[in-house]
């Protein structure tokens, strides 16, 4: 598969990339690591007149506290994520989902900067961004602004990223220390997409549950921050009675397509079982 | 929207060429510089037979623009036996162990095999199998390429502590 023509361009630095994407227009896209947009561009579904590379962008690969959080530059790599001794100490949830991402020739170059803006409802990080309620920071012609993970997506492919403007970072409070955490996947292989996958952060505290965030992967069109599901956890021991409550009212939001993956009826319920194991697996893991 | 000039190291080698910047790494290293060991199976990054090196890692090479790839470090297949021109230990070991039959996946399951001992000179069969999850074999059942990856850890860790002392 040949893609189709194109003119080459590696800024290194943001405002050159910015700069680059205002002089060339709306023909001109984006790469990061390019596991999603080269695949897009071999089958022709994506055909950009001008590819702006940002892997010498060097400003843009950082992972690093900054006052009470935790930020992570657009250009670091699905392996980086996973090596990093900080998010291990501080943040773990990334790592675990980063593992179940495609496979490890992938992660060398695959971004989580590429990998939260492309919009694909398959991609995981987004629905863990959405449940560490992440911001994103954009740099575009008019300055930088940054907008919340849980109001970035708005369809498949359709984000609130402006023509212009690239995101440069994620950015989310350093969650509280002994907080529970999970990504629970389920796919048919490595390097699948998910059938039905959630993210789960909470804390605990003299046993109960005081504050929990329950978002999924791919079962609708935009990863979603499953509110409902997290107030049902709120308050509780995290009991049999509550996770049961927290999967059903997870299940209620789901809207998967039927696909290859199993249909809409059978993808619901794993979202559920997701929410379960999640849930579960991050009481296990908090302390309190 | 020309040929772009290119240069990296290959194998060792400085080599440099023309070519459009949508060329696929994959297809330089075949076409214009005849490495064929490489290989293009599924061409849409999930088999991994066209899996390189560059810049140190492992890459899918059908997934990565000439154009990207300039200025890189690269090893194919053609970069890993010895000096003397005599098989490496993981290449010896795959003979050995019976880690191929018809081929197609092996220059790309030894050069992510290569990598992978790198980073980690004594995976644990779980981490062997994790570490070439992304490359496909139609034949073995991926047994003998296990266990062939995992004679290979043993033989260089031998002769790593055999040089040491």
């Amino acid at each position: 598969m040949i893609p189709g023509q194109f003119e080459y361009h590696r800024p290194t630095s943001v405002a050159d990339a910015v700069g680059l994407l205002a002089k060339l227009g709306e023909e001109a896209r984006v790469v990061a690591g390019g596991h999603s947009l080269i695949p897009m561009m071999k089958m022709r579904m994506a055909q950009p007149d001008h590819l702006v590379d940002l892997q010498d962008v060097s400003e843009l690969k950082y992972i690093r506290e900054d006052g009470g959080d935790l930020v992570i530059g657009a250009m670091t790599t699905q392996s980086e994520v996973i090596a990093s001794d900080l998010l291990a100490q501080k943040c773990p949830v990334l790592a675990e989902a980063a593992l179940q991402i495609a496979d490890p020739q992938i992660r060398n170059l695959g971004t989580l900067g590429g990998n939260v803006a492309n919009g694909d409802p398959g991609n995981d990080m987004p629905a863990v961004m959405q449940a560490l309620d992440a911001r994103y920071d954009l740099a575009g012609p008019n300055g930088t602004r940054q907008v919340s993970a849980r109001e970035f997506y708005e369809g498949a492919y359709f984000t609130a990223l402006a023509d212009g403007e690239i995101l440069t970072a994620v950015r989310f409070a350093t969650p509280a220390a002994g907080h529970g955490w999970c990504y629970a996947k389920q796919k048919r292989k490595i390097g699948d997409y998910a059938t039905a996958a959630a993210a789960v952060i909470l804390t605990l505290s003299g046993g109960k549950c005081t504050a929990a965030s329950v978002t999924l992967t791919n079962v609708a069109s935009t990863p979603l921050h499953a509110e409902a599901a997290s107030n049902a956890l709120v308050g509780t021991a995290l009991d049999a009675a509550a996770i049961d409550k927290a999967a059903a009212e997870a299940m209620a939001v789901a809207d998967p397509a039927s696909d290859g993956r199993g249909p809409a009826e059978f993808r619901t319920r794993v979202a559920g079982v997701m929410v379960r194991r999640a849930t579960e697996a991050a009481r296990e893991r908090a302390a309190g | 929207m020309g040929k772009m000039h290119v240069k990296m190291t290959v194998n060792g080698k400085q080599v440099e060429g023309l070519a459009e910047p949508r060329t696929l790494l994959i297809h330089f290293l075949r076409e214009d510089l005849n490495l064929t060991g490489p290989h293009i199976g599924c061409d849409t990054s999930h088999c991994g037979a066209c899996t390189v090196d560059m810049n140190g890692m492992s890459v899918k090479s059908c997934t990565v623009f000439v154009a990207q790839a300039n200025g890189a470090e690269v090893t194919t297949i053609e970069g890993i036996a010895n000096a003397d021109g005599t098989l490496h230990a993981i290449q010896a070991a795959f003979a050995e162990h019976h880690g191929l039959q018809c081929g197609f996946c092996t220059p790309g399951m030894i050069t992510r095999a290569h990598r992978l001992l790198q980073a980690n000179p004594s995976p644990t069969e779980e981490e062997i199998r994790y570490g070439i999850s992304g490359n496909l074999c139609r034949c073995t059942g991926y047994q003998n390429i296990v266990k062939a990856i995992q004679a290979a850890a043993t033989t260089l860790n031998t002769a790593a502590k055999e040089a040491a002392e």
